[in-house]
């Protein structure tokens, strides 16, 4: 029961022979695939890790340029602000100066008009007395001979 | 047909291998035909599973099967054996485990039925269990026993392993060189030889106890108590079959993780 014989080396042969093609055919099909694949997967794991790092910085970073946006923003609409301020404030003074030339210019204008009309008045109201003195008169007067006594009278009658 | 053996003609029936040559010389035609087909099926098996693995589509049906199987093996090897490149320990456990596996299942086909067939082809012997041949478990464990001594040079040189063997493992005294020698000597004979009666000590029990309890019909008439027997036969069968599954793996797991660690343990320095 317990001998041993030339099975022996047979067996031997036919496991020489199956190690030998599992050894060269089975094995290498299924562990480089597999090896690949293993590969393959820790590879894409490492990405999706990366990636989601990169993710996290790419937060970050977005988070960081709203908020400098943000700040930024509230620097123009501040310098707009303070800008529009004081145009209007430039405007208000530009505006009360020229109200303050057009009141002082037609003050000026009125003061003009009223002494030429005065002058004018004083002119035809000298002319007046001078026709109304020569009718009294009854003769001409020459209005060159007199002038500086006739204007003193119109002067006085004007004032008067 | 069993109803006209007694009890010795059917264990004699059942134990003796059909055989051609004398002497040294005898061929087991039984052991070497099962192995053989056995082992071409499950190269065939793997042939055919391997083919379909690829790297970026999920593996189906038997390529499933079998990557599972190799991850496996890769995992146990791994366990133990603790080099980069573990192709070849790989390929020697998956070989081992899947043969042996294939050969121990034979145990559980009912004890009639190959021999039957082959009766019908005009044979008078078949044993349909190779495992249960210590030709068979003493081939495996004699080339497994060559890849430790291999291992062993390849590792440390043909001086480094001699060096051991009178140095270790007990020290490098001139005084214990004997009896290192001596205990290298014992544990070079004790592992093949225990890994080869260990699987065929328990496959050729599991064969027996499938005979005994075979012969609670064996020379019954028709009667009442045949039919109560033959209860009896059923039940002890069935549950012998359950037990001889876990004995079937649990012997093809030992000898495909203890060759690994033999050689893993050739490969490390002592001494």
């Amino acid at each position: 029961m317990l001998q041993l014989n030339a099975t022996f080396i047979g067996q031997i042969i036919v496991f020489l022979l199956l190690l030998w093609f599992i050894y060269k055919v089975v094995v290498p099909w299924i562990a480089d695939p597999v090896n690949a694949r293993y590969r393959k997967i820790a590879e894409g794991l490492a990405a999706a890790d990366a990636g989601q790092k990169e993710l996290a910085a790419a937060n970050t970073r977005a988070q960081e340029i709203v908020r400098e946006a943000r700040e930024r923003a509230r620097q123009i609409e501040e310098l707009a602000q303070r800008r529009s301020r004081e145009e209007i404030e430039a405007a208000t003074r530009e505006a009360q100066s020229e109200s303050a030339r057009i009141v002082a210019a037609g003050e000026a204008e009125a003061v003009n008009e009223a002494a030429r009309v005065r002058d004018q008045l004083r002119r035809e109201l000298g002319a007046l007395v001078v026709r109304g003195a020569s009718q009294l008169l009854e003769r001409e007067i020459d209005a060159r001979a007199h002038e500086r006594l006739l204007e003193r009278l119109a002067e006085d009658i004007a004032r008067g | 047909m069993a109803g006209h053996e007694s009890a010795s003609e059917f264990f004699a029936h059942h134990l003796t291998h059909l055989t051609v040559g004398s002497g040294f010389w005898t061929w087991h035609l039984d052991t070497l035909g099962m192995s053989a087909l056995l082992a071409c099926i499950v190269g065939l098996l793997f042939w055919v599973a391997a083919r379909g693995v690829r790297v970026d589509a999920a593996p189906r049906g038997l390529t499933s099967f079998a990557e599972y199987i190799y991850d496996w093996v890769d995992l146990n090897v791994g366990d133990s054996y603790q080099s980069k490149d573990r192709r070849f320990m790989n390929s020697l456990a998956l070989a081992l485990f899947c043969w042996i596996i294939a050969m121990n299942a034979m145990d559980v086909v009912p004890a009639d039925l190959p021999s039957g067939l082959a009766g019908l082809a005009g044979a008078h012997f078949w044993r349909v269990l190779p495992t249960a041949d210590v030709n068979s478990t003493g081939a495996m464990a004699f080339v497994v026993i060559i890849f430790v001594i291999v291992a062993g040079i390849r590792a440390k040189g043909v001086g480094g392993f001699l060096h051991e063997w009178i140095a270790a493992p007990l020290g490098g005294n001139p005084l214990l060189w004997l009896p290192n020698v001596l205990m290298n000597f014992i544990e070079l004979i004790s592992r093949p030889v225990s890994l080869a009666l260990r699987l065929f000590g328990n496959m050729f029990a599991g064969e027996l106890l499938f005979l005994l309890i075979a012969l609670f019909t064996l020379s019954a008439g028709p009667s009442l108590s045949t039919v109560g027997l033959f209860i009896v036969q059923v039940i002890a069968g069935v549950a012998w079959s359950i037990f001889d599954c876990l004995i079937i793996v649990l012997q093809a797991f030992i000898f495909m993780v203890l060759p690994v660690v033999y050689i893993s343990m050739a490969e490390e320095t002592h001494g």
